[in-house]
């Protein structure tokens, strides 16, 4: 029992091949839409990192909000406040706009339940299109990206983590033992 | 009797608050940090968040208070708390009912976090020892003793306007010997580790062991302000003149008023900061308390957040146990 270990599964190069990948295909997916001027907000800590390169491929004249969901979490009762809670930015009005969510990761859903409750508290978009680094296992919530930059295959006791933001890493901890049950 | 109350668990995080003392500067640095977030909530469409949805809080205020009651029941009301106030002065205990079972019959209510004013030092204490295990309780004034959340909204407002405490001079003006946001504010100057704390004051007005506390005692208002960053003026109770401490609220104000022209003592960019309600022509003028050096109505904003990250900081640790 001896799998659980801290590695590297992916570098900075690699990620940014991604995220390369996420610009077109969210393009795409604008255009099918035809949703023109959108604007994007990404998720402390993963997903501005994420939303910073996303954002600049897309060209987005608005500039990129920030939320911080600590306020937002549905276990906060249990695990309490985020010793590092960020303020959020939104800089530009919420109101109508097509919004280009982004995170890291997304497993149980529930960040993105809290983003988005955060978001109406800003306002009434007219759109959210949800864009994920990496989509895994574990979903508690019915919510689904609508653009994802890789599925790995994951036991449940792993973890995967974005680290960055200079350089990006990917890494998983945990025991990959039970990767073929999942 | 449970001993003295514990103001944080195991691993450090916030139980009750009931006095600055005690706590390390990352602790206070903390609370600061996570106001700074609720400061930002006014600029939106939907100022509440929902972190302490479905809880209750009592305001339980055996002194009056206007001020520090509707800023604590505006922050517990945009952390989504449900809110009772319960003014003591016109309930049960002129009836007799004692502390205890005033506490108790409350407890009885579900309320999950007390603040507490009381004209007694050690009243936030004393309830902190008799809640119940899961039972958060905040100081909102006691006695003389104490008065952490207003000591830490004017700490955010320092920071808010000078960013760093390590260089920074501050005097506290007026009377030391009767405030407990003095005391509140000098240890945590200290503890945020500012270059220098003065006070200034008539000796009347000074306790008799004030240099323990870490300052710089004067008597003289233009020496003691000669360069400061920050002036803290202190309200001036009427009381004090029938009580033989000082002479008149006139020659009070010639001695130990803040005008503009002694204002210029301090360094050019000095902040004014009063903890309200201010004795215009008194304590100080309305050229300096409107002026465009005050600070004073900042403060009462910032006391929204200040107060809303403590609630929220206390109430969020309720077990041990973490989720992801």
């Amino acid at each position: 029992m001896n799998n659980s270990s801290n590695r590297i599964f992916m570098q900075h190069d690699a990620i940014l091949d991604l995220i390369q990948g996420m610009a077109r295909l969210t393009e795409r997916h604008l255009q099918d839409r035809e949703i023109e001027a959108p604007v994007m907000i990404g998720i402390h800590t993963g997903g501005v990192w994420v939303a910073e390169r996303l954002h600049a491929l897309l060209h987005i004249g608005q500039p990129l909000g920030q939320l911080d969901i600590s306020f937002y979490r549905d276990d906060f009762t249990r695990i309490g406040m985020n010793p590092q809670v960020k303020p959020s930015s939104i800089p530009f009005a919420v109101d109508d706009r097509h919004i280009i969510l982004v995170d890291d990761v997304i497993q149980s859903g529930r960040t993105i339940r809290a983003a988005m409750n955060e978001i109406f508290d800003f306002g009434r978009p007219a759109s959210i299109t949800l864009v994920t680094l990496i989509e895994r296992s574990g979903r508690e919530l019915p919510i689904q990206p609508d653009i994802i930059g890789l599925e790995p295959p994951l036991a449940d006791e792993e973890h995967i983590r974005l680290q960055g933001p200079e350089p990006l890493n990917l890494a998983i901890n945990g025991s990959r033992v039970n990767r073929e049950k999942t | 009797m449970n001993g003295e109350p514990q103001q944080t668990d195991t691993q450090g995080k916030l139980r009750h608050f009931l006095s600055i003392e005690g706590f390390r500067r990352e602790q206070l640095v903390q609370i600061l940090d996570a106001a700074e977030s609720f400061a930002m909530l006014p600029g939106r469409q939907v100022k509440k968040v929902p972190l302490l949805r479905g809880k209750i809080i009592t305001n339980l205020f055996f002194e009056n208070s206007t001020r520090t009651r509707t800023t604590f029941e505006l922050a517990a009301k945009l952390l989504s708390a449900d809110v009772i106030n319960f003014n003591v002065n016109v309930s049960a205990t002129s009836k007799g009912e004692t502390l205890l079972d005033t506490l108790r019959n409350i407890e009885a209510m579900h309320s999950d976090m007390f603040v507490v004013r009381h004209h007694a030092s050690g009243a936030a204490h004393f309830i902190a020892q008799h809640v119940a295990p899961g039972v958060s309780v905040i100081n909102a004034g006691d006695g003389r003793h104490a008065h952490p959340t207003q000591a830490m909204l004017d700490m955010f407002t320092i920071r808010r306007h000078k960013g760093d405490f390590t260089p920074l001079r501050v005097a506290i003006v007026g009377d030391i010997q009767h405030s407990r946001v003095a005391r509140s504010q000098i240890m945590a100057l200290n503890i945020l580790g500012v270059s220098e704390v003065r006070v200034v004051a008539p000796r009347t007005l000074l306790p008799a062991d004030v240099r323990t506390l870490g300052v710089h005692v004067f008597h003289d208002l233009e020496q003691g302000i000669e360069d400061v960053d920050v002036i803290i003026m202190l309200r001036l109770q009427r009381e004090r003149m029938d009580n033989a401490l000082l002479p008149s609220a006139h020659e009070y104000f010639q001695l130990w008023g803040l005008t503009q022209e002694r204002l210029q003592r301090a360094r050019p960019d000095a902040i004014v900061m009063h903890p309200g309600p201010i004795n215009r022509g008194v304590e100080i003028t309305s050229e300096v308390a409107d002026g465009p050096q005050s600070v004073i109505l900042q403060q009462v904003s910032y006391g929204i957040a200040v107060r809303m990250a403590v609630m929220s900081m206390a109430m969020g640790n309720r077990s041990g146990d973490q989720g992801t």
